[in-house]
């Protein structure tokens, strides 16, 4: 069985539309789902989601994307490290056009520094391995679907005996920011579409607080577009009966307590510690940090750089938009000057910041 | 953050899996899952496994999907 | 060659460069012996317009599943030819070699060169050979220039596009790039991935045969894909064009590379494929004819050019849904979220 094409089948695609819009027929008022995760968010632009829901249907995008969340000023300390003469930044392809107060790694290479995309963690560690003569500083962000990759990492550099290998963390947890969200009176927020990835390593159960203390229905969802639209039309069904409850629509790989393992690696490498949100500020418990134990590996500990104050740009609304607040279209800066080839937040450089997503796919 | 690619596991050695999809293979860390036999369908993320896919439950979730399919066309 | 290495002195134009071009360049390339080389090539005169074009390689690694820089310099240029409708008749090959590069890698890469050619049917009659001190190049860039002769009065330029234009193209997507991405250093992908490289200019000429005026634009989508040279139509031709995404042809093993590295096979450089927008009265003929050759077997329709307009590229989704594409401001670059 291809369990991608499976789950893009037109045919099946159009029997669950029906569903959504049978289902709301005669309804006279909007309801207001919103996913929390930058890969739903580029999944439901990718496959021209939100134009086949009825109009009673409206999907906003949260605080999903590791990157758009990420403060600038971590951004200036990855790039004051990439200007040591004798560092590798090893990271995701996702940050490296991400813009810091005057540079981005792109334009660091571009200078001279040398910067080392790779696809898992390990491959940084089997690099610093390969090469003692560089330090290798891998960046750490994601939210608990990658941290526990980073965790891993880690562990095998500890193993290995590593003396140049270290983790510049910016690690985020769910659902935090979801329950921040849920409980401002600005925000109306019907059902949550729940992360599909995230919640394999945390498990459904941890959206049960979010459905005892604010009555917002929550359904863990895949990112196939068919996922997507069973997701709706569980959460729509919850909505339109009055009830809330955490349901598992991604069953075919997120359980209710999670992966105990990863969650335990994480466990053992990072601990809680407060975290900012650029453009929601600061939410206590909402960040990883490396424990003492890895003292060695942590970047920000071993490595001593100076970095530049951290600017934000005026104007720039990403703030608003995180929040599900307002949509790119509403920011001044949208298409005119703020653009993918002149990105003033990082809502727009992101791969699949909100901005990104409706600049490249929307019409 | 969440780019997760479902991959058959080909074969196992220590905790690293070689993964497979269409032909195209990459290997995979075991570290973070238990009881992986070659054969099993996994989740990958950033060359991990980050947990075992349920085929059973797919074809559930297929299943539903096919049934919203036909009761719409039972209506018409 | 008395060195096993690139030398400075071998492009200073003294003995070592001598060298060089008797015993490597010249019988690989041209066949012609040195004391007839002279500074230019001169050609027989050709009756028909004349298409010229030229392109730079500079792909790592030099070696790829599918071919290598050679072919890509070869094939490349014969490509833009054959886009204009032009019969490719000679080529023209400089050469910047770093300093330090193994004679056997060039050896292997000019034995590819001149296979290209031959396959192609065209005759490399001019170049010149530079070398630059270690680390100024990456070990080889090639340059070709391209003269053809248009041997009708057909136009085929990205902005002939016309409301009511199929969108054909001659096979699978995204192949080339994801063939070369695989090999890269952090990526270490093995598969059933092979670049697409090929000569274009016979496909052409079928096409061209069974078409005629019907044969709106003709473009090759290399950099930046398929999604990237079909925007550029819309915008040249100012029209609006929808692709069907159930109807893109991809391969299985590219589909799961770019899967795992979260790219659009859309936006993945080919290069042994052209789009094509043909008047819709003329495509089963086009189609029978591209068809009937082994580099268009796989031929296919992939959308409709469907107004005049602003230059909208849309994609009807595989579940029914429209979306935007737009140009991407750089490059794709892997990504895990």
């Amino acid at each position: 069985m291809n369990l991608t094409r499976a789950f893009r089948d037109p045919e099946l695609a159009r029997g669950q539309l029906s569903s959504i819009i049978r289902s709301v027929a005669g309804l006279d008022r909007t309801i207001t789902l919103m996913e929390v995760c930058g890969t739903h968010t580029m999944a439901i632009y990718q496959h021209g989601i939100r134009a086949l829901l009825p109009p009673q249907i409206r999907l906003i995008s949260g605080p999903g994307c590791p990157v758009c969340v990420t403060p600038v000023g971590y951004v200036d300390h990855a790039v004051a490290l990439a200007r040591r003469p004798d560092s590798v930044v090893a990271t995701f392809g996702d940050m490296v056009r991400v813009p810091g107060s005057s540079s981005s790694l792109l334009r660091e290479q571009a200078l001279g520094a040398h910067i080392h995309i790779v696809y898992s963690p390990l491959d940084a560690v089997t690099y610093a391995q390969a090469h003692p003569e560089v330090e290798v500083v891998f960046l750490g962000v994601g939210f608990e679907t990658t941290a526990p990759t980073v965790a891993g990492a880690v562990v095998v550099a500890q193993q290995k005996q590593l003396s140049n290998f270290s983790v510049l963390c910016s690690h985020k947890t769910m659902p935090g920011p979801m329950a921040a969200l849920a409980g401002d009176p600005e925000l109306q927020v019907d059902g949550y579409l729940c992360p599909a990835h995230v919640s394999a390593v945390i498990g459904a159960d941890a959206y049960r607080p979010l459905v005892d203390n604010f009555h917002v229905p929550c359904v863990v969802t895949g990112f196939e577009p068919l996922d997507v639209l069973q997701g709706v039309a569980m959460l729509v069904q919850q909505v339109l009966s009055g009830s809330a409850k955490v349901e598992i629509q991604y069953s075919r790989v997120v359980k209710a307590a999670g992966n105990q393992k990863a969650q335990a690696l994480l466990q053992q490498v990072f601990e809680p510690c407060d975290a900012r949100w650029r453009g929601i500020g600061d939410l206590p418990q909402s960040g990883l940090r490396l424990r003492p134990a890895f003292a060695a590996f942590d970047a920000a500990r071993k490595l001593t750089v100076s970095v530049e104050a951290p600017r934000e740009s005026p104007g720039c609304l990403c703030g608003e938009i995180l929040k599900g607040k307002v949509r790119p279209t509403d920011c001044p800066l949208f298409r005119n000057l703020c653009t993918p080839e002149n990105p003033v937040g990082a809502c727009m450089v992101s791969s699949e910041g909100t901005c990104a997503a409706e600049y490249k796919y929307g019409s | 953050m969440c780019l997760g690619v479902p991959m058959q596991v080909k074969s196992i050695a220590d905790d690293v899996a070689v993964c497979e999809i269409d032909g195209v293979k990459r290997e995979a860390s075991l570290m973070m899952v238990d009881g992986i036999e070659v054969g099993d369908y996994v989740l990958i993320h950033a060359g991990f496994a980050i947990e075992k896919i349920d085929e059973d439950e797919a074809l559930l979730t297929l299943q539903a999907l096919r049934d919203a399919l036909d009761l719409g066309l039972g209506v018409e | 060659m008395t060195s096993d290495i690139i030398l400075l002195g071998h492009g200073s134009g003294g003995t070592l460069s001598h060298q060089l071009l008797d015993e490597l360049i010249i019988p690989l390339l041209s066949g012609v012996p040195s004391r007839d080389q002279n500074d230019a090539a001169v050609l027989a005169p050709v009756a028909g317009r004349l298409a010229f074009t030229t392109d730079s390689y500079v792909v790592d690694p030099l070696f790829f599943p599918g071919g290598c820089i050679g072919d890509l310099a070869v094939y490349g240029t014969v490509n833009d030819l054959a886009m204009a409708g032009a019969t490719p008749l000679a080529l023209s090959v400089g050469l910047i070699l770093e300093e330090g590069l193994p004679v056997a890698v060039l050896q292997r890469v000019l034995e590819a060169m001149r296979d290209a050619a031959t396959a192609a049917g065209v005759g490399i009659v001019t170049g010149d050979t530079k070398v630059v001190p270690r680390g100024k190049a990456d070990k080889l860039f090639i340059n070709t220039a391209g003269i053809g002769v248009l041997e009708h009065d057909l136009s085929f330029s990205g902005s002939g596009a016309l409301p009511g234009d199929r969108v054909l193209i001659n096979g699978s997507i995204g192949d080339h790039g994801m063939a070369v991405l695989a090999c890269r250093e952090g990526l270490e992908l093995t598969g059933d991935l092979r670049s697409d490289c090929a000569p274009l200019h016979r496909l052409v000429a079928a096409m061209r045969s069974a078409g005629g005026a019907a044969l709106h634009v003709l473009r090759d989508p290399t950099r930046g894909g398929v999604a990237t040279t079909l925007k550029e139509i819309c915008l040249q031709s100012q029209v609006d064009l929808l692709l069907e995404e159930n109807a893109l042809p991809v391969r299985p093993a590219t589909a799961g590379a770019c899967a795992l590295l979260g790219l659009d096979p859309l936006f993945v450089a080919n290069e042994g494929k052209l789009l094509a927008c043909v008047a819709p009265d003329a495509v089963d003929a086009v189609l029978a004819a591209m068809r009937s050759l082994p580099e268009g077997a796989e031929s296919c329709c992939i959308g409709e050019v469907t107004a005049t307009g602003s230059g909208r590229l849309r994609l009807r989704t595989a579940i029914g849904g429209v979306r935007a594409i737009e140009m991407l401001a750089g490059e794709q670059l892997p990504r895990i979220c």
